[in-house]
């Protein structure tokens, strides 16, 4: 366990125990200073995200919407973490010139090739399927995977075993074969 | 900018930094451990849970904070979970990860938001159906393990992380 990894970041342990400390800390500031305990998440900011653009054509069916009125479209603590995410990964990745333009993982190239068509077109259905399910089952690996198993919520456990059961069956089923 | 809104960037700005430098945002590690190939997402995750379920267990106890569980909608969860599951194989980035992997240049990311935007639109077009069918399949409600099983979170607890810290013994035995 060497506090870095071979390509020149922190040990995952290290870095993941401070996600841990950060999770701690957090809840902690918003319980005291905003007089609700808020624990980390993501995806519920995705809903917001689609509201916010949606209301720029169609105001009136946005409001009418019964699932945008449940989860109130606002730029809230929320949708500021996930600002906050792209700036600090944008900063850490200048600390250590780890920042790279891609415009296809080198992965996906293997399986694929480099049409930057095709993986957009992949990653644009893949983003449609995994947030209706992510918003089906209430959370994603950050709200059910970390706050969820932090709090030994058993609907934590449930989700993140389908997750990765799942997600485990389709890499395989789609990654694995041979590029044709 | 109201306190919830500095609060939520500087929290989200230590989490992104922490999730670029722990290297979770690359697509080839997701992929990776989906593949059972390379485990650093699990390693961090891991760490990550181990240590808030400590800090997050003792404050709860010493009543400074509330838990708030996610509902153990069982329908929901495994037909939720598994379309999340099949979604992420294929884009290789998760709702969090995705615009980190943004911020560190990836910028076919914008894809994978974009289509969880979308995602997302569709869900709220699909819930007044949903919320009659899958999403009132069976719910048993806010429930934690403890209770559950009717064990003490200070057998869990342990048992949790000692369980983790085997699990990453093997992962290095291995060089996952």
């Amino acid at each position: 366990m060497s506090p870095e990894s071979s390509d020149g970041g922190w040990s995952p342990y290290l870095a993941g125990a401070l996600v841990g400390v950060l999770a701690i800390v957090s809840v902690f500031a918003t319980t005291t200073l905003l007089g609700k305990g808020s624990y980390l998440g993501a995806s519920t900011t995705f809903v917001r995200a689609a509201g916010l653009l949606q209301q720029t054509v169609a105001p009136e069916h946005v409001a009418a919407n019964e699932y945008f009125k449940k989860e109130k479209v606002m730029v809230d603590w929320q949708f500021m973490i996930i600002i906050g995410i792209f700036v600090g990964a944008l900063a850490a990745s200048q600390t250590d010139k780890s920042f790279k333009l891609e415009s296809v993982p080198p992965e996906w190239e293997k399986r694929f090739g480099p049409s930057v068509g095709k993986r957009a077109i992949g990653a644009f259905l893949g983003g449609i399927v995994a947030m209706v399910g992510a918003r089906m089952a209430d959370g994603c690996p950050s709200g059910h995977g970390l706050s969820g198993l932090m709090q030994l919520s058993v609907s934590g456990f449930v989700a993140l075993g389908m997750f990765f059961s799942v997600g485990i069956l389709v890499a395989g089923l789609v990654y694995r074969r041979r590029r044709s | 900018m109201t306190t919830a809104h500095w609060l939520g960037l500087f929290t989200g700005i230590a989490f992104g930094f922490l999730l670029q430098k722990g290297r979770v945002l690359r697509f080839e590690k997701q992929l990776g451990a989906m593949l059972l190939k390379d485990m650093t997402i699990l390693k961090f995750m891991m760490s990550a849970i181990v240590v808030g379920m400590i800090g997050i267990m003792l404050l709860s106890d010493a009543g400074i904070i509330k838990l708030s569980h996610k509902p153990m909608n069982l329908g929901a969860i495994l037909l939720g979970g598994a379309l999340f599951g099949t979604g992420w194989a294929i884009m290789g980035y998760c709702p969090g990860t995705s615009v980190g992997a943004l911020g560190e240049g990836r910028w076919h990311a914008i894809f994978a938001i974009a289509g969880m935007i979308a995602g997302a639109a569709v869900y709220a077009e699909l819930y007044p159906i949903l919320k009659t069918t899958v999403l009132a399949w069976k719910d048993f409600g806010k429930i934690g393990l403890p209770e559950t099983l009717g064990v003490s979170k200070w057998v869990i607890v342990p048992l949790f992380s000692i369980g983790t810290l085997g699990l990453f013994a093997w992962f290095e035995k291995k060089g996952l």
